[in-house]
């Protein structure tokens, strides 16, 4: 029997609003408890709600990023249910007229074939507190801080059919979002957020089965774990004659399994209707517009234009366009160097996996565009050679400064002298005599292959630094001179 | 419609009332002569009728992103039932 | 001196016939001395009372020209008081000191009014007998054997008292009109977004406006000049320019047409009350105006529509008073399950409850639609009502509440006979329109309320209209027993 995992996400994404979304309070992560917590996010009573116009503008332009319907008439709704961190007892949120209404975008599957995945509707909504489960005298203490911070939360159809298939959708909403600059995106943070939705089929079958929710999930890579591990875990139940049960579970990544959320099994109805205290929003076509007019260029549209306008491969292109911090990068190297596809690789290769493995990310790495652009013109005009450059590159994660001050410094430039490479030239052959006659003996189609050791005892001479063309010509013309 | 002490006692558990069985008995009574009255509403003809949320049809108006609140967290929970580093105590949340 | 109306206040506190202070300790000594009679009052703020009234003489004494400065006033104890405790009349908030002041109370102080304390209510302004207050019932001061109407109950009676010269109200179903009808005063409920709800604790988001309480329609006119205000922190709050409404007091009503709705006037009305409704409309008409027999024809529905919107908002509503963050908490709670239950099934009232139970009924699964999406078409459908009817009439005119005061329980244990008391004043909170009520007369001695109701915005056409009958005729100038 072949199973087939199919998956839809709700993602709840925070907004890079100043304020919040029913209040003049600060958003700011990281405050002291309840020190951005006014009045009305403490729900105190007689006190009321009014919408934050950032936040709307923040939706529509993920809207139209996704190239979704835009609901210009859109209402809020209280979602009632009781927690001790969420102030009101609802949450407003939308329901039957979200912000932004159904679309579609298209994700890279690793072997370089695209997909569309669909997105059911996005929504606005407030966020809640924080319950802290550390001892208070066997209480919880709960932080308000980030009640009624501004969410969008976006809901896909179930249209991924595995863990990877999620992953590449998850990555794609987090490059718009941080293209878009809506959202700082930090999962760590819990700027974004997911809950995915899963189920599992007989391949070939038409109907869904019963899916499970896996809430709150706080990286790329255990949202493939937790999506892997309870389909394993459904495939396994129904195998040994179980059956699925609808139902919230948890992800567990340091035993890797989901477990069931009994304390929310109690059947809930939510109620939802109209807030009474707020009004319908009504956005007009010229505003849409405008914001439509003043959107950044996204992750596909650049992907598209490095690909035409640096020559780059497609797959390369979708790399470094992954989010805006590389791709900004990239093409301040790409420009600066006018090697654009030096410039690719140094990014993808050395960049990358330096940044791996010192676990920094673009803004806290030493090496800036302008150095790495300076270290591959070096390259380019001889002053350094490939192997050299590794060298030199070392140096400024370092933070030892540009290529030509590490250069500089560590005497690391070229020989290119004429004189002083024929005397090298001279001194290997004198001292070779034999390998000088093996070669002058051996077929014209043998000898390239047999320069090369002259050209690696002459590297060694020089410890890396004679030019390897000039020490070409120099050998070529000494030995035919024998 | 009527509804009966278990019906009273399931929206009482939805809307966290703490209510005795004689209690939800007595409310069973009393809330079934409200949803008598209440049920004449089935008898209008409302057939393409807009629901109406609001009174007046009004708009949202929206506001600008700026921050205007400073702490107030002393003053506001000054009257808080029970409170330690800041934080509102509550019995313990079960995940 | 508690004779006066503010008009005459007024001018006192100008020609310096008394002080602001000297007002103000009178109708402290008033209320210190004759409240427990009535227990209109729930807090007393001497102290703030007397130390605005001193700021208020040194304002007069600077030529202030706000009418109110001076002028003491009762504030219901929906509204948010900064540093004083704010009840709503229920257990849940017994021990709530609200840390800012709603934008009303706010606009008073502004005007240099002096706050004399807070009154009772029917809890969270659910009823209309003020019975259900945590407090104890308020009586009647034309018969303390009879309610005073509700939920301002407290406001009714401490103006009819004349422990104040007026006071704040709130209105979502008649809680201003009807309190006023029962205790022979004017009362005036808004249009819904004149005025802001800031600070008003929420009782049904979309029906409540906050109003006022006085002898006279020219006393409302003057409250209302400093209570109404546009407030951007209140999404329902309307824009709309503010006017003067003493302005246009003085207006004569010819050529003013009076719709008169032919289902305000059927089975239910007291025959007593429907004679002198009938005769205060003589009296329109012969001050010029024209009247014409209109029809609102769902007004039937408005009671029920009522009471699954209510209930369904007031669910909501009330679901932040938890036991958490202030307000009420039980004692030991064993699990968070048990501080929710116990902390709203010890504090919440009956009716309060019933409320909470009603509404959660109407917004839950597979009775959404039945009830509360229906309660929400009929909502249009009442409103076209009104809006047909203003093509031809100004202001429609009718009782305000079926019958005068009744005695303390006398609803007993059914809720729907006391439903019903709003039976003509809940269709212009549906619809939002502006709603007044004036005396008309005497039934067994307990007053008779006329209602107004006016089109969207037409407050001034409304105290134009009150203040016109009330030149004509001496009802409002009846005293209940006892008081002066």
């Amino acid at each position: 029997m072949e199973w087939e995992t199919v998956i839809g996400l709700e993602i709840h994404v925070q907004l890079a609003t100043r304020s919040k979304i029913f209040s003049g309070a600060s958003t700011a992560f990281g405050a002291s408890p309840n020190t951005q917590a006014c009045a009305i996010d403490l729900a105190m009573p007689g006190t009321l709600p009014v919408a934050n116009e950032e936040a709307f503008r923040f939706a529509v332009m993920f809207g139209l990023a996704m190239n979704a319907e835009i609901g210009k008439r859109s209402v809020f709704e209280r979602k009632n249910y009781f927690y001790p961190d969420l102030p009101k007892g609802y949450q407003t949120t939308q329901l039957a007229e979200p912000i932004v209404g159904s679309g579609v975008i298209e994700i890279e599957l690793g072997n370089g074939e695209r997909k569309s995945i669909r997105l059911h509707h996005a929504h606005l909504e407030e966020d809640a507190g924080k319950s802290l489960h550390e001892d208070y005298h066997g209480m919880s203490g709960i932080d308000l801080n980030r009640a009624g911070t501004p969410l969008i939360e976006i809901v896909s159809e179930p249209d991924m059919r595995s863990a990877e298939e999620a992953v590449a959708y998850l990555k794609k909403i987090h490059s718009i979002i941080t293209y878009l600059g809506i959202s700082d995106g930090e999962m760590s943070q819990g700027s974004m957020r997911c809950d995915a939705n899963v189920s599992v089929r007989l391949k070939g079958d038409e109907t869904l089965g019963t899916r499970c929710e896996i809430k709150n999930i706080n990286s790329f890579k255990f949202v493939e774990k937790a999506i892997k591990v309870e389909a394993e875990r459904q495939i396994d139940l129904i195998e040994d004659g179980g059956k699925v049960v609808q139902e919230t579970r948890l992800y567990d990544s340091e035993k890797n399994e989901t477990r069931s959320m009994r304390s929310k099994e109690v059947a809930n109805d939510y109620r939802y209707f109209p807030c009474p205290d707020l009004l319908p929003v009504i956005l007009d076509d010229d505003y849409i517009e405008q914001i439509r007019q003043s959107l950044p260029e996204l992750p596909d549209a650049k992907r598209d234009r490095f690909v035409s306008e640096y020559q780059l491969s497609s797959y390369d292109a979708a790399v470094l366009t992954a989010d805006r911090a590389t791709a900004d990068f990239y093409e301040t190297v790409a420009k600066t160097s006018g090697e654009p596809k030096l410039a690719a690789n140094w990014v993808m290769v050395d960049l990358a996996a330096h940044l791996n493995k010192s676990e920094q990310t673009l803004a806290d790495c030493k090496v800036s565009a302008e150095h790495l652009a300076g270290l591959i013109s070096r390259i380019k005009d001889g002053t350094i050679s490939g192997k050299i450059a590794k060298q030199v590159f070392e140096a400024m994660t370092e933070g030892e400064g540009s290529a030509d001050q590490i250069i500089d410094k560590r005497g690391l430039q070229q020989v290119s002298d004429t004189g002083a490479l024929e005397k090298m030239v001279d001194e290997v052959i004198a001292n070779n005599q034999s390998q000088v006659d093996n070669y002058k003996a051996a077929d014209e189609k043998k000898r390239p292959k047999m320069l090369g050791f002259f050209v690696g005892q002459i590297m060694k001479a020089s410890k890396g630094q004679a030019n390897p063309q000039a020490v070409n010509e120099i050998l070529l013309k000494k030995l035919d001179e024998q | 419609m009527a509804v009966d002490q278990s019906d009273i006692e399931k929206l009482a558990e939805l809307a966290r009332l703490e209510i005795s069985p004689e209690a939800a008995s007595a409310a069973a009574q009393s809330i079934s002569q409200v949803l008598e009255l209440v049920g004449q509403l089935q008898a209008a003809d409302t057939s393409g009728v807009t629901p109406m949320a609001h009174p007046l049809d009004a708009v949202q108006r929206l506001r600008a992103d700026e921050v205007t609140e400073t702490d107030q967290r002393s003053s506001l929970q000054a009257m808080a039932p029970a409170i330690e580093d800041g934080l509102y105590l509550v019995p313990r949340v079960v995940e | 001196m508690h004779t006066k109306t503010i008009a005459q206040l007024v001018s006192g506190l100008r020609s310096k016939a008394f002080s602001s202070v000297e007002l103000t300790r009178h109708y402290l000594d008033r209320i210190n001395s004759l409240d427990s009679k009535y227990n209109s009052f729930v807090t007393v703020t001497d102290d703030i009372a007397l130390a605005q009234a001193e700021a208020a003489d040194q304002r007069l004494a600077a030529g202030d020209a706000s009418p109110l400065c001076g002028i003491p006033i009762a504030h219901k104890d929906i509204f948010c008081t900064l540093g004083v405790r704010t009840s709503c009349g229920s257990k849940m908030l017994d021990n709530f000191i609200a840390p800012y002041d709603a934008t009303i109370v706010e606009n008073y102080q502004r005007a240099g009014a002096v706050m004399l304390g807070k009154t009772n209510m029917d809890e969270f302004a659910m009823g209309s007998s003020n019975e259900t207050s945590y407090y104890g019932p308020v009586k009647n001061p034309w018969n303390t054997q009879c309610v005073p109407g509700g939920s301002s109950g407290g406001s009714a009676a401490a103006v009819a008292a004349l422990l104040a010269p007026a006071a704040t109200a709130s209105d979502t179903g008649g809680s201003i009109r009807q309190p006023a009808a029962l205790c022979g005063l004017t009362g005036i409920k808004p249009t819904y977004g004149r005025v802001s709800r800031w600070g008003m604790i929420a009782f049904a988001s979309s029906l409540d406006q906050a109003g006022t309480l006085t002898h006279t329609a020219e006393d409302a006119a003057i409250m209302l000049n400093a209570m109404a205000s546009f407030d951007a922190k209140d999404s329902t709050c309307v824009d709309q320019p503010l006017e003067d409404y003493t302005a246009p007091l003085g207006d004569k009503l010819d050529g003013l047409t009076l719709g008169i709705p032919e289902e305000y006037f059927g089975e239910g009305l007291n025959p007593q009350t429907a004679e002198r409704v009938q005769a205060a409309i003589k009296v329109y008409e012969s001050l010029g105006a024209k009247v014409k027999a209109i029809s609102l024809p769902h007004t039937h529905l408005a009671v029920p529509a009522y009471y699954v919107i209510a209930p369904a908002e007031c669910s909501a509503n009330l679901s932040r008073f938890d036991g958490v963050r202030y307000g009420y908490r039980c004692a030991e709670p064993k699990d968070l399950a048990d501080l929710y239950k116990r902390s709203r099934g010890e504090a919440f009232g009956d009716e309060v409850k019933r409320r909470i139970l009603v509404g959660t009924y109407a917004l839950s699964a597979g009775y959404y639609d039945a009830y509360y999406n229906k309660a929400q078409q009929v909502r249009r459908l009442i409103k076209q009502d009104f809006v047909e009817a203003f093509k031809d009439v100004d202001v429609i005119v009718g009782p305000t509440a079926p019958n005068p005061a009744f005695e303390f329980g006398a609803k007993g244990d059914d809720p729907v006979a006391m439903y019903l008391e709003d039976i003509y004043t809940i269709a212009t909170n549906l619809a939002g329109l502006p709603g007044l009520s004036i005396p008309c007369g005497l039934v067994d001695n307990k007053p008779v309320g006329l209602q107004l109701i006016g089109n969207y915005f037409a407050e001034s056409r409304l105290l134009n209209a009150a203040h016109q009958f009330q030149l004509a005729t001496d009802f409002h100038q009846q005293l209940a027993p006892e008081t002066a």
